[in-house]
């Protein structure tokens, strides 16, 4: 005797609650932070705690934090879209064709996924990071080749399980060609999973982001990314905690609202919870 | 049994071979590699006779199948090559950091462990309670830290502020320096082992044989000890084995963060000094050692599971 | 006054409401349900799926969960009531007094524990046992229950048994203490149809030879005529026929008894009266939240007049040492 379930809930609208309250602050950058984030240095104004002036205080060379974090979220938000993006076309295409077609293809790009998930994926990131050289750029780039293993699983277990049904076989015996199949009758019905892939991807290239950052990998200060930021606070940890405090707050709470955004459409749109495991 | 086991065992290999060729592959053809990217920002300027020189030892010259060949050679003989910086063997500088980051890595997942899978189970035995709610909570914030501001923030609370524990460092080697890096490194698999437990025990515990155990007149705890528990590990046990991934690239700017002397940091060492043998012995390593924690988990799963056991 | 000393019935289900608390409102899954079941007797409950008899029988074993839960009426176990016993109490009585059967064997076991120990477990829960003497007991257990070489099978793991060893192992389990009441829930509808006579013949002989009263659950009325003394039918929550398993065949009393019979395929009828279609009965199971006003049966009743669909008719006695619930039972 099954009842209906509340779906997504509290935590679908926290999560999108931040994460929407992130992408506006993004959005309107410019409009709403004090300063510039590079370029208004100001050595009298050096270190401020935070108050009334400066909400979150300054840093060493008296550049605004509040603003700083403002437009970091420009660079987090960007890497973790544009990363996932990737990953999710390479994946898609990866799986929907590996599951479609079969054979030696299916064989070699199954291979290519287990060797994926052999490798920790932010070691992976470092290893391209060493070898192109620190920028959004290669970290989008190395971000982005990195993670698509999950959403290729998916994807290929879902047409795996599509392509016996009838209406599959209908479309092939109308003449239909196989990559009007995939894209028309096929990825439609794999969407809501990728999408949960996806959302939950993003707090993890956010995190990875910042990571790599804070090593120095990533974004290369003067530029404001909230690991880069991180990585300056470290050394003033004693005389200005502040410095460390808000863009890991920035961090925890945007990676919190995808998660939280992230189980709430698996509710919604994955029931069956095909991707329970990422 | 046995059987079973040698089979797994010798799925390992292929993957070993792909790893070692992935990882050469990415640094013998990507541009800025090796030598090419000694001077490339001008930090480290190497007369051009003496980059010829070392190209030609290192036959950095020869056609790609040929230098794949030879370092796998090299590789499996466990010979990855020489330091630029120091001149000194890879494998000498690596296993020097050996043991550090071993303590750092299991000390942190069995921290995660044993608090994240309690606390999943306590949740799952009471679903809706407010432990559980504020379990999940807990959780779901902790998946969402980055390690390093975790660990910047215990630092400055217990070893600046409060003055309890060392900052940074590894002492001695005792456990005063290990307890801040290992904490700040284990709340992640710690709130998705705990999520991943509570979902693994609610689904045991609606299987329909917790219902015949309950029917046979056994008491609430013994349904669990005797037949929730043992389910419920397999499939923690595989979250425990993909964890480590995740863990150990984390591990790597903890290591940093506490200045821990483990392969992590010695790995981003090296990259800022484009010591690329280094490099790359560090990133195989750390997937050799991955490998080698999902082989264990996958002899685990033979020894707790009889339908793996007897090869389904 | 003198009133004959009646013989206490082994089971007596009395007026039984089970609650379904839904998201808005609370629903009766079972009401109403009453019958009795003496010592060593085999009685059946028969209905589709969804009509009840499967929670009615995990009330019995105290095993309703969460959005299920006793609305009233009382359960009484050879003179005692035990509708409202503990959490102690209801763990002497399952296994030990009334023990139950499942449908699927595949599931029912625990696939990481070795068959023997799981038989083993009753003797150490209700008997005191050692785990070795435990062992030896469950091997013969086994034996009982004719699966060869026990002793090797006792070792065994669920998945390296076929679904009818695995059935037997069940009911090795159930019949382990010597309980007065078995619960079998649809026990061979899993099975292969060779194997579900075994099956059934193998639960008949060893609960007859123990004096063990069966309470006998399924949608195949065949089936539980078959084994059965008396049998009861149930349909949307409520029992609407309870008669002899002899005459509910000859004569079945309220319509739906009378649709579930012309639906059987009859051996040997063929030859009689020549080919004829099998009926069925038209339309399905209301829902929960859906019983119909009056008669739950009307929207598929043929016989359906203007009171069925206002008054909900009552349990009526037949002359023939029966009950039926309908207003047209003539």
């Amino acid at each position: 005797m099954k009842l209906p379930r509340l779906r997504g809930g509290t935590s679908l609208w926290i999560g999108g609650g931040l994460v929407a309250l992130a992408m506006v602050v993004a959005i309107a950058a410019p409009l709403i932070a004090h300063t510039d984030p590079v370029l208004d240095a100001n050595l009298m104004n050096a270190e401020i705690p935070p108050g009334f002036d400066f909400w979150f205080g300054t840093d060493a060379q008296g550049r605004d934090i509040y603003s700083r974090i403002v437009y970091g979220s420009r660079i987090s938000l960007t890497v973790g879209v544009v990363s996932q993006v990737l990953n999710s076309l390479i994946g898609v295409t990866l799986g929907l064709s590996a599951g479609y077609w079969g054979g030696w293809w299916d064989d070699f790009v199954t291979g290519l996924t287990n060797l994926m998930l052999a490798i920790p994926s932010l070691i992976f990131a470092l290893a391209i990071m060493a070898i192109l050289g620190p920028g959004l750029s290669s970290l989008v780039v190395a971000l982005g080749l990195t993670a698509w293993s999950y959403s290729c699983r998916v994807a290929r277990a879902q047409v795996l399980s599509l392509k016996g049904q009838g209406y599959i076989q209908a479309a092939r015996i109308l003449g239909y060609g196989d990559l009007r199949i995939m894209f028309t009758q096929i990825l439609p019905n794999i969407l809501g999973p990728l999408i949960v892939i996806a959302t939950l991807g993003m707090g993890g290239a956010i995190l990875s982001e910042a990571a790599l950052s804070f090593l120095g990998l990533g974004i290369r200060p003067p530029f404001p990314s909230w690991g880069s930021m991180l990585s300056e606070a470290r050394d003033q940890i004693t005389t200005a905690p502040w410095l460390s405090v808000f863009p890991g707050a920035a961090i925890f709470l945007t990676v919190l609202g995808l998660n939280l955004l992230g189980d709430g459409l698996r509710d919604i749109l994955d029931p069956q919870s095909t991707t329970r495991r990422t | 049994m046995i059987l079973v086991l040698g089979r797994r065992l010798a799925n390992v290999i292929p993957t070993l071979v792909a790893v070692i060729a992935l990882v050469f592959l990415l640094f013998s053809v990507l541009p800025g590699s090796f030598i090419s990217g000694m001077n490339e920002d001008g930090r480290t300027t190497i007369d051009p006779q003496v980059m010829e020189r070392m190209r030609k030892e290192m036959g950095l010259d020869d056609p790609l199948p040929e230098r794949f060949a030879k370092y796998l050679a090299h590789t499996v003989t466990g010979d990855l090559g020489k330091s630029f910086r120091t001149r000194e063997p890879v494998t000498f500088l690596i296993g020097q950091r050996v043991w550090p980051s071993l303590k750092l890595v299991f000390a942190a997942m069995s921290f995660a462990i044993v608090i994240g899978v309690s606390l999943g189970f306590v949740a799952a035995l009471k679903p809706g309670s407010l432990l559980d709610t504020a379990a999940m909570v807990g959780a779901i914030s902790g998946l969402s830290l980055s390690q390093f501001w975790l660990g910047l923030m215990l630092m400055y609370l217990f070893a600046l502020k409060l003055q309890w524990l060392p900052s940074f460092g590894y002492g001695d080697g005792g456990l005063t320096h290990l307890i801040l890096p290992a904490v700040a490194l284990g709340v992640g698999p710690m709130a998705l082992l705990a999520r991943t437990t509570r979902a693994a025990v609610l689904d045991v515990l609606n299987a329909d044989f917790v219902r015949t155990a309950r029917s046979k007149g056994m008491s609430e705890r013994r349904v669990v000890t005797w037949h929730v528990l043992r389910n419920a590990l397999v499939l923690v046990v595989t979250i425990v084995g993909l964890q480590f991934g995740s863990l150990m690239g984390a591990a790597v700017v903890v290591e940093k963060l506490f200045a821990w002397p483990g392969v992590g940091s010695l790995l981003v060492d090296s990259v800022f000094q484009r010591d690329m043998p280094a490099v790359q012995g560090c990133i195989l390593m750390i997937v050799i050692f991955f490998l080698a924690i999902n082989t264990l988990v996958d002899i685990a799963y033979v020894v707790i599971d009889p339908r793996i056991r007897y090869g389904r | 006054m003198t009133q004959p000393l009646l013989k206490v019935p082994l089971l007596q289900v009395d007026d039984l409401h089970i609650a379904l608390k839904g998201e808005s409102a609370t629903y009766n899954a079972v009401e109403k349900v009453s019958f009795e079941i003496g010592r060593g007797e085999a009685f059946g409950l028969v209905g589709e799926s969804g009509c009840g008899k499967s929670i009615t029988a995990l009330s019995v074993m105290g095993l309703l969960k969460r959005p299920l839960s006793l609305g009233g009426g009382r359960i009484v176990l050879d003179g005692e009531e035990i509708q409202d016993a503990s959490a102690a109490e209801w763990r002497r009585l399952r296994g030990k007094r009334i023990a139950m059967i499942f449908q699927e064997p595949m599931t029912a076991l625990n696939p990481l524990s070795p068959v023997g120990r799981q038989i083993a477990e009753m003797f150490v829960l209700h008997e005191g046992c050692g785990w070795n003497e435990a062992m030896d007991r469950a091997e013969d257990a086994l034996r009982q229950v004719q699966v060869p070489s026990p002793e090797r099978r006792i070792r065994d793991f669920p998945h390296q048994l076929s679904g009818g060893m695995r059935q037997r192992v069940m009911i090795a389990i159930a019949l382990a203490c010597g309980p007065e009441l078995l619960i079998a829930d649809e026990p061979t509808t899993a099975l292969d149809v060779t194997v579900q006579a075994e099956i059934i013949d193998l639960m008949a002989e060893l609960c007859a030879a123990k004096g063990t009263a069966i309470l006998m659950i399924s949608h195949d009325l065949g089936l539980v005529a078959n084994m059965c003394k008396r049998v009861a039918v149930m349909y949307a929550g409520r029992i609407v026929e309870q008669q002899e398993a002899d005459a509910i065949f000859a004569t079945p009393r309220h319509p739906y008894t009378q649709g579930l019979i012309n639906s059987l395929p009859r051996l040997g009828e063929r030859s009689r009266r020549g080919r004829q279609r099998l009926q069925e009965i038209t339309g399905t199971v209301p829902s929960i939240a859906s019983y119909p006003a009056g008669c739950r049966f009307n929207p598929r009743c043929a016989a359906m007049t203007e009171i069925c669909r206002e008054v909900s008719p009552e349990i009526t006695p037949l002359p023939s040492n029966g009950l039926v619930r309908c207003h047209h039972h003539g």
